[in-house]
């Protein structure tokens, strides 16, 4: 049984951005201990002689030539901000520098 | 039929036929697919709608007003294209420009984009007309379609019943003859899947064979839009005006698309001699149904009849390949779905309180924002791709994901086309799945091969179970979709013979759940 | 989040007592006229959120497709640091969550850039007082990769355009999206007491490598390339590496010399201390000349990188890395090299031209015909000076190197004296026309013709008898008042020599 600790589903809902409440962070453990330990098998099948598949369609050296296409107008990019200012999107405080 | 008009039991191909010989206008067309949303459909939103609830928004102006402008230009004698005039669902996972697009989640309600995904600007191209926006599960995570946070979508066969998922809407349209085409998304079956409990025909092309510019992305490397309908013909017909190399989409396939329209034609002829088709041994045995064993078993006596030469093979690694894609989606669904924070457009939840920083915001936004599901494998792909767990998880995800193409490469060595059930089941009832999302994931043990290996499958109907439709998927090599047609048009023309007419004239008239 | 409070260390005593160890991560915008992975246009100083489309600004289902020109800018960029172009390399997702970051992850290179393991040559300029001699230093490039800029945040209220205090913020995305080259080299080791005079020698030549490139403004006050100092000390050069800071914010030359030094002493500080040298980001305060913490690195960040699905591999065509070799432009430094020699300029001579960015100009103008000295005069000198006063680049002048030619031909012929030329120049900036043309409008030529030039004199002469009589009784330099009388007169359109030789030949006579 893979178990996936409270303090561990506690810290990845932090990294990804979710507030949980006590109730939904220990169901969040037990399911995903529970799907954990349906997936964990993929370690065990596969080799390192195995390549990895990022990209399921053998693609290669697709660009764009650097040529200007008409995008969105200022109106258009805000139309949807749930707040704006100066023809800009406004955004509660922030804590950090950039990284 | 009472009431409405009969124009919505014809499928695309004759209606673009009554359109091209001016039999029918656009505009009636649409007015009576208009008519049969708002005599079924039942209210757009709210908990518990008694319709079969496979629209999330109808513009039922915008598509009058599109219907009478290609009648108009039909009557100028303009060149249209095949499909011009047939009104068209699309699952609202594709952006149209100034229609809503909520990807069945709270967190875009009222989301109006500002451009069109490369899809609808074909169909629009081609004349067809969007009726409007389809339910699905919340971005197109679940397969029940029960996930939308705006309320479920009923099967029309059993209202008491999903019509599968995520693209339960797109199914359901096309069985409660709300739409006689529609778009779909498949990420692991959610095309496939949701035509085999619905009795209909959808189609996940060649991943790179559809352009997903404006399809919102769920897993970008397993994520194809595709074609539902009600007959193989009408997929056809449907593929060809979606498919094709589009240069705002990195992964799409430059070469040419097969000539699927061709393909289902000279299948419809139901000679299938010469045709080798493998049976799939990993997805026909233990966990299916006997009612879905018992159809596939009979269809595969219909290929044969056909002329086709019927073996079964193994593909041993294809065991692992729902392990390997609950870890891949998940890990790029966690980055994909990382946008939707409250900051430029969608939900914003502020918390209360005095100087509140943009992360709580966004803290509180997701938390509200996201259902279950949503968070569930957000969190499962953040763990999965974290430091110390990517190799063994994400990483390994990967390679099995090798291991699954090099078997598809060495069946279709053998064979032209693998063939399998698309689901272990027919449909489940409402809330059967709701709390285990592991028996959830179970479900899609058939279709998630073909987008790890980004091959094209096609579902299509071969009979009843206990009075529900099953599935037969048809799986061809990356780039032969036009394989799947032949062999799905053949197995239709006999199947409907036996029959005495199509499987959805069976369908019970539509009477909520009073039924 | 804060470090202790400590005295610095002063720096000759620092390096006396550690050996620092440099680390240098620049991003350079590319000088596209699209944006890394769409087609939105990336003018410089647009209004707010007009230079975006779906892509850069991150809307549900838009997709990346890579600038060809941005990828022909890394490979030439590899090439000028002789780096290994990668036969495959993919892009990577980058994810963390901030406001000026639409998609919530940035599209970059992880552990597959698109150039790797390179080196640039640096001379290092002796220091001012000629204590310490010059030298050349080779710094190693680990890797060069492709990424995207992220958009701007304005922070309003507080103390306004401190993020501290701030009660929001305000983003444009025009920046979003912009393509970066992020260049990072492997330590800088063994440069000892000359740490900062190397960083900023770096990044100087990292500047003409790529200004030569044409691949980018490269103009570190407008942010096209920014530069980050990392900085370790560690007792003896045989120790290992020690705690690292990352200074961000290091936006001029002069800025990378300081932050070395100063971190040099803040390290030295904490180490004399007995204290732990906090693994962290830092900001550079241009205006103090301080650093200070920023965020500590921790494990919490994890970025989660893991292979960009929506864009494709990069299979460079070993055919075409060598088709963008050949075509390389000569690498700066051999270039001034060459030209110096050829030009016969001292050092300090070359190096103002350089620190001028007249190199190109000087060039151009020798080429059309003006001698090397007299380009770089008016180049370093005059046009540099009208150039600052507008606020604008050298080049951006009105006047261009065959109008400089053409004047300074002027003044060699005799046809303008100094201050004549500089008169006809303002004539030329003011967009009056060629050097020959401002001169016949505005009347500026040397008069030549001797009765006019006889006539003043003789005219000064004769209104000053006082200083005819000092000339006359030997006090020589007397004659300055008459010389200065007739240049008046003449409204300075005449030789000086010429007429002092006169007023001698006329008072004697």
């Amino acid at each position: 049984m893979s178990t996936i600790s409270r303090p561990e589903v506690e810290h990845l809902a932090r990294l990804a951005r979710i507030d949980m409440t006590d109730e939904e962070l220990d169901r969040m453990a037990g399911q995903l201990g529970a799907v954990l330990d349906a997936v964990q098998q993929v370690a065990s099948v596969v080799s390192d002689d195995v390549p990895a598949t990022s990209h399921p369609v053998p693609l290669t050296n697709v660009t764009r030539p650097d040529v200007v296409r008409p995008g969105l107008s200022a109106e258009d990019a805000l139309a949807a901000a749930p707040e704006a200012e100066d023809g800009r999107f406004r955004v509660p405080q922030i804590l950090e520098e950039d990284a | 039929m009472s009431g409405v008009s009969e124009l919505v039991r014809w499928d695309a191909a004759r209606l673009a036929e009554g359109l091209r010989a001016k039999v029918v206008s656009s505009e009636e067309v649409v007015q009576a697919h208009l008519e049969r949303i708002e005599a079924v459909d039942g209210p757009t939103s709210g908990e518990n709608p008694d319709g079969v609830h496979a629209f999330l928004h109808v513009d039922a102006e915008g598509a009058l007003a599109r219907a009478r402008r290609i009648d108009a230009d039909r009557a100028a004698g303009a060149v249209l294209g095949p499909l011009a005039g047939v009104p068209i669902g699309v699952k609202d996972v594709l952006t149209t420009r100034g229609m809503p697009t909520t990807c069945g989640s709270r967190m875009l309600e009222g989301w109006v984009p500002p451009y069109d995904a490369t899809v609808v600007r074909e169909l629009h191209g081609a004349g067809l007309v969007v009726l409007g926006k389809t339910n699905m599960d919340e971005f197109a995570m679940g397969s029940t379609t029960e996930h939308s946070a705006f309320g479920p979508t009923r099967n029309p066969w059993d209202p008491t019943r999903i019509p599968g998922g995520s693209g339960g809407g797109s199914a359901a349209a096309l069985a409660a003859f709300e739409a006689p085409l529609t778009i779909g998304s498949d990420t692991g079956g959610s095309i496939r899947q949701p035509a085999a409990v619905t009795g209909t025909v959808g189609v996940k092309p060649t991943y790179g064979g559809v352009s997903r510019y404006g399809l919102v992305a769920l897993a970008s490397s397993l994520d194809q839009a595709g074609p539902c309908g009600r007959t193989v013909l009408d997929t056809a017909l449907l593929h060809a005006v979606i498919a094709g190399h589009d240069p705002y989409d990195s992964t799409s396939i430059p070469e040419a698309v097969p000539d699927v329209v061709g393909a289902a034609r000279l299948g419809a002829g139901g000679d299938l001699t010469g045709v080798k088709v493998g049976v799939v041994r990993e997805l026909s045995g233990e966990g299916y149904e006997p009612g879905v064993l018992a159809r596939f078993t009979e269809a595969l006596d219909e290929l044969r009849a056909a002329g086709a030469e019927v073996v079964e093979l193994s593909l041993p690694n294809i065991v692992h390949a729902l392990a390997a894609y609950y870890l891949i989606l998940p890990s790029e669904a966690s980055s994909n779905l990382a946008k939707y924070d409250g900051m430029r457009y969608g939900l914003r939840v502020t918390p209360a309180g005095d100087g509140v920083t943009a992360e709580q915001v966004m803290r509180a936004t997701r938390a509200a924002g996201f259902g279950d599901e949503a968070k569930r494998r957000i969190i499962l792909g953040t763990y999965a791709l974290s430091a110390g767990y990517y190799d063994a998880y994400y990483g390994s995800a990967q390679k099995v994901r090798t291991l699954v193409q090099r078997d598809f490469a060495a069946a279709f060595g053998q064979v032209d086309v693998l063939v399998s059930p698309t689901a272990p089941t027919t449909a489940y009832r409402l809330g059967e799945k709701l709390d285990d999302p592991l028996a959830m994931y179970a479900g899609d043990v058939a279709t998630i091969p073909a987008n790890l290996a980004g091959i094209p499958g096609m579902s299509l109907p071969v009979g009843l179970s206990d009075g529900l439709p099953v599935g037969l998927q048809v799986l061809a090599p990356q780039q032969a979709d036009d394989r799947l047609y032949r062999v799905g048009a053949a197995l239709e023309a006999r199947l409907t013979a036996t029959w005495g007419g199509p499987l959805l004239a069976q369908v019970p008239e539509w009477k909520g759940l009073s039924a | 989040m804060s470090t202790t409070d400590v005295e610095l260390v002063d720096y000759d005593e620092a390096v006396a007592e550690f050996d620092p160890v440099l680390g240098l991560e620049v991003h350079v915008e590319l000088s596209t006229v699209t944006k890394m992975f769409s087609a939105a246009p990336t003018e410089f100083g647009a209004a707010p959120n007009t230079q975006v489309d779906p892509t850069s600004l991150g809307l549900p289902g838009a997709l990346p497709v890579l600038n060809a020109k941005a990828l022909e800018s890394a490979v030439r960029i590899g090439l000028a640091l002789n780096c290994t172009i990668a036969s495959y390399c993919r892009f990577a997702r980058k994810n963390y969550f901030y406001p000026d970051m639409p998609k919530n992850f940035q599209t970059s290179q992880y552990d597959e850039p698109i150039a790797y393991d390179g080196w640039l040559d640096v001379d290092v300029p002796a220091s001012e007082d000629g204590s310490k001699p010059a030298f050349t230093y080779r710094v190693l490039i680990e890797r060069a990769h492709m990424e995207e800029d992220t958009g701007k945040s304005l922070h309003v209220g507080g103390s306004t355009g401190r993020i501290h205090g701030a009660e929001y913020s305000l983003v444009d995305y025009n920046r979003a999206g912009i393509p970066l080259i992020e260049i990072v080299t492997r330590p800088l080791e063994g440069t000892g007491d000359r740490a900062p005079d190397v960083a900023r020698a770096y990044v100087a030549a990292l500047r003409d490598v790529l200004r030569s490139l044409d691949v980018s403004d490269v103009k570190m006050e407008q942010g096209s390339l920014r530069c980050d100092v990392n900085l370790s000390l560690r007792p003896t050069p045989d120790s290992p590496l020690g705690t690292r800071s990352e200074t961000k914010n290091v936006n001029s030359l002069r800025s990378v010399e300081r932050a070395v030094r100063y971190e040099v002493s803040r390290h030295a500080a904490v180490l004399r201390a007995g204290e732990r040298v906090v693994q962290e980001t830092r900001h550079w305060h241009e205006d103090t000349g301080l650093t200070t913490s920023g965020r500590e690195k921790s494990d919490a960040e994890d970025y989660r990188y893991f292979p960009e699905p929506d864009l494709v591999p990069i299979t460079p065509d070993p055919a075409w890395v060598e088709e963008l070799r050949a075509a390389l432009p000569e690498p700066p430094a051999q270039r001034r090299k060459r030209l110096q020699a050829e030009w016969g300029f001292s050092d300090l001579e070359m190096r103002d031209t350089a620190n001028a960015g007249a190199v190109d100009l000087v060039e151009a103008t020798v080429a059309a015909g003006a001698s090397p000295a007299g380009a770089r005069k008016w180049w370093t000198g005059e046009l540099s000076r009208r150039a600052n006063a507008e606020g604008v680049e050298l080049s951006a002048l009105r006047v261009g190197p065959a109008d400089v030619a053409e004047l300074q031909a002027l003044v060699e012929a005799g046809t303008l004296t100094d201050r004549l030329a500089r008169e006809a120049l303002d004539g030329m900036l003011a967009g009056e026309g060629s050097a020959a043309e401002v001169v016949e409008s505005r009347g500026l030529a040397v008069v030549s013709d001797e009765s006019a030039l006889v006539a003043a004199v003789d005219a000064a002469i004769a209104a000053n008898p006082g200083v005819v009589e000092k000339i006359r009784g030997g006090k020589a330099q007397a004659a300055g008042a008459l010389i200065g009388a007739v240049m008046k007169e003449m409204r300075g359109k005449a030789d000086a020599a010429r007429v002092r030789e006169l007023v001698v030949e006329r008072v004697g006579g």
